[in-house]
């Protein structure tokens, strides 16, 4: 590994400043010391932002609730607030990883984290934009089996490996960000980016910009939502197709639905249409497998990864059927 | 080099170490105590795990330098006697070579005061209504398999080692 400067930040205006100087933010390091460990990474300064106060998980005063990004994935997804009412999301966190990374993983940590795509993790391949911009992608003709179906380019077919963050894009969350200029919220959907041209940008943070927090607005879903995730093993892997699926029934109707799918796209894949022809709709497996047809046409898949489509497709209906017939967890009202 | 305090098993240790040092090589190369393991180095195996301010930790992805002034714990800060849990991996063989042994012990041992305070795995989702409120009741083997997923067994000792954990945990079999 290659050394480099470290410095522990007292204040969030000293970590940006620092930041702006050059500094990489440094949290729970899980994906970061990982990745200069393979050199992948090769930062020269180190600020770590993990003595900062910014570990609260407080109630919003529009009945929501503002998680801090230095909050453990551990501290929020057994957080009282969110097992009540984002149940989701607790979920999903828990879907992620293993107890140890997420006592560690931070809740900021866990948005910026980089794809797993095996020929970014390794710099004795070549071909990699992500990681050497205009060097190529050995992935799309190569071992693409865990790759995108939807939102890739010629440049890059990485995923996302995030967990969380589908449930976040399912949740309408909102990301604080501290920066040079002052602080600004985004929107979840407007955080992450498909690759484009540009795969090496995951997100739409400025230089030197820090995730103080995630907003997550009051959510009507909490009965009925599930967080259905498939991968190679039954733990501790990364999702092959995961559903984060929500909806709020009136009589067996469906009046309102969020959808987003992750390890299918360089961002979570939030399909408005196909949550839009749910609203109305009886809470029925028909509904379902027209959402999930709607989700899946769209889908371009790659030699490797065609099976995805079908796993997609029906993990849609099977998350939409867990979500309706109602959450373990929910509240007794 | 950069200077460390840690209080290591109780005792307070002052370390001098390159920055670029995880908790792992500080424990094994500065400070003697080989009871933490190498096994993948890159946060996929478990062996390594420790506490640090009573949590379960991957100690090859702690950077020391980052947990400054922490209080550690390693398989080493056992009491002489074994305890209840390192008798019922005797007891059960929770083991073959033993290389993961004390990662899963020191792992088991958190676990359950996880499951103490109520902490939630993603198997709880599939318990009761009142699971994810409040945590399980019951720690079944589908909780002990998932809490201890981050711990690879290599000889694939599983069997034995959730066997040793539900007989430490005092839950039916």
């Amino acid at each position: 590994m290659k050394t480099f400067a470290f410095e522990h930040a007292d204040t969030v205006v000293g970590a940006v400043r620092s930041a702006t100087a050059g500094a990489r933010y440094y949290a729970g390091g899980t994906n970061l010391l990982d990745l200069m460990k393979l050199g992948v990474e090769t930062p020269a300064a180190l600020v770590d932002i993990g003595r900062l106060d910014l570990r609260a998980i407080t109630a919003t005063d529009s009945g929501g609730v503002l998680v801090g990004a230095g909050a453990t994935n551990s501290a929020v997804a057994n957080h009282p607030v969110i097992r009540r009412d984002y149940p989701m999301l607790s979920q999903a966190i828990l879907s992620g990883a293993t107890t140890q990374i997420r006592n560690m993983a931070t809740a900021g940590g866990n948005l910026m984290q980089r794809t797993r795509c095996p020929y970014f993790m390794d710099p004795s391949f070549a071909h990699c934009n992500k990681r050497d911009p205009g060097s190529g992608c050995a992935a799309r003709d190569g071992f693409n089996r865990e790759h995108a179906l939807f939102g890739a380019s010629a440049a890059c077919v990485a995923v996302h490996p995030s967990d969380m963050a589908v449930a976040l894009a399912a949740l309408d969350a909102r990301v604080h960000v501290r920066g040079p200029a002052g602080s600004r919220t985004v929107g979840l959907d407007e955080f992450f980016v498909l690759p484009g041209e540009s795969p090496e940008r995951d997100n739409t943070l400025r230089p030197a910009e820090l995730i103080t927090g995630i907003e997550l607005p009051p959510s009507r879903l909490a009965r009925h939502s599930w967080y259905l995730k498939v991968r190679d093993r039954h733990s501790y892997a990364f999702a092959l197709v995961s559903v984060a699926a929500g909806v709020e029934l009136l009589d067996g109707e469906i009046v309102a639905a969020a959808l987003a799918l992750g390890g299918v796209a360089a961002t979570p894949w939030r399909v408005a249409a196909a949550e839009a022809i749910l609203i109305g709709a009886r809470a029925t497996d028909t509904a379902f497998r027209a959402a999930a047809e709607l989700i899946t046409a769209d889908a371009v898949p790659l030699a490797q990864n065609g099976f995805k489509v079908d796993l997609a497709r029906n993990s849609v209906v099977r998350a939409l059927r867990r979500a309706s017939a109602g959450h373990a967890t929910a509240p007794t009202r | 080099m950069t200077e460390l305090h840690l209080r290591i098993n109780g005792t307070p240790r002052r370390v001098r170490a390159d920055v670029r040092s995880t908790l792992l090589d500080l424990l094994r190369e500065h400070l003697g105590l080989t009871g933490t393991k190498k096994g993948c180095d890159h946060g996929l195996c478990g062996a390594c795990t420790v506490t640090v301010e009573g949590e379960r930790v991957l100690s090859c992805l702690t950077l020391a330098v980052s947990i400054d002034g922490a209080s550690v714990e390693t398989i080493e800060g056992s009491d002489p006697q074994i305890d209840a849990l390192q008798c019922a991996f005797l007891r059960h063989d929770g083991f073959q070579c033993g290389y993961c042994t004390s990662g899963q012990i020191t792992s088991a041992r958190a676990m359950l005061r996880e499951v103490a305070r109520g902490d939630l795995s993603v198997a709880s989702f599939e318990g009761c209504r009142h699971t994810v409120p409040e945590g399980p009741q019951h720690l079944c083997d589908d909780e002990i398999r998932e809490r201890m997923a981050g711990n690879i067994c290599r000889c694939g000792a599983y069997a034995n080692i959730v066997a040793a954990i539900r007989d430490a945990a005092g839950a039916p079999s």
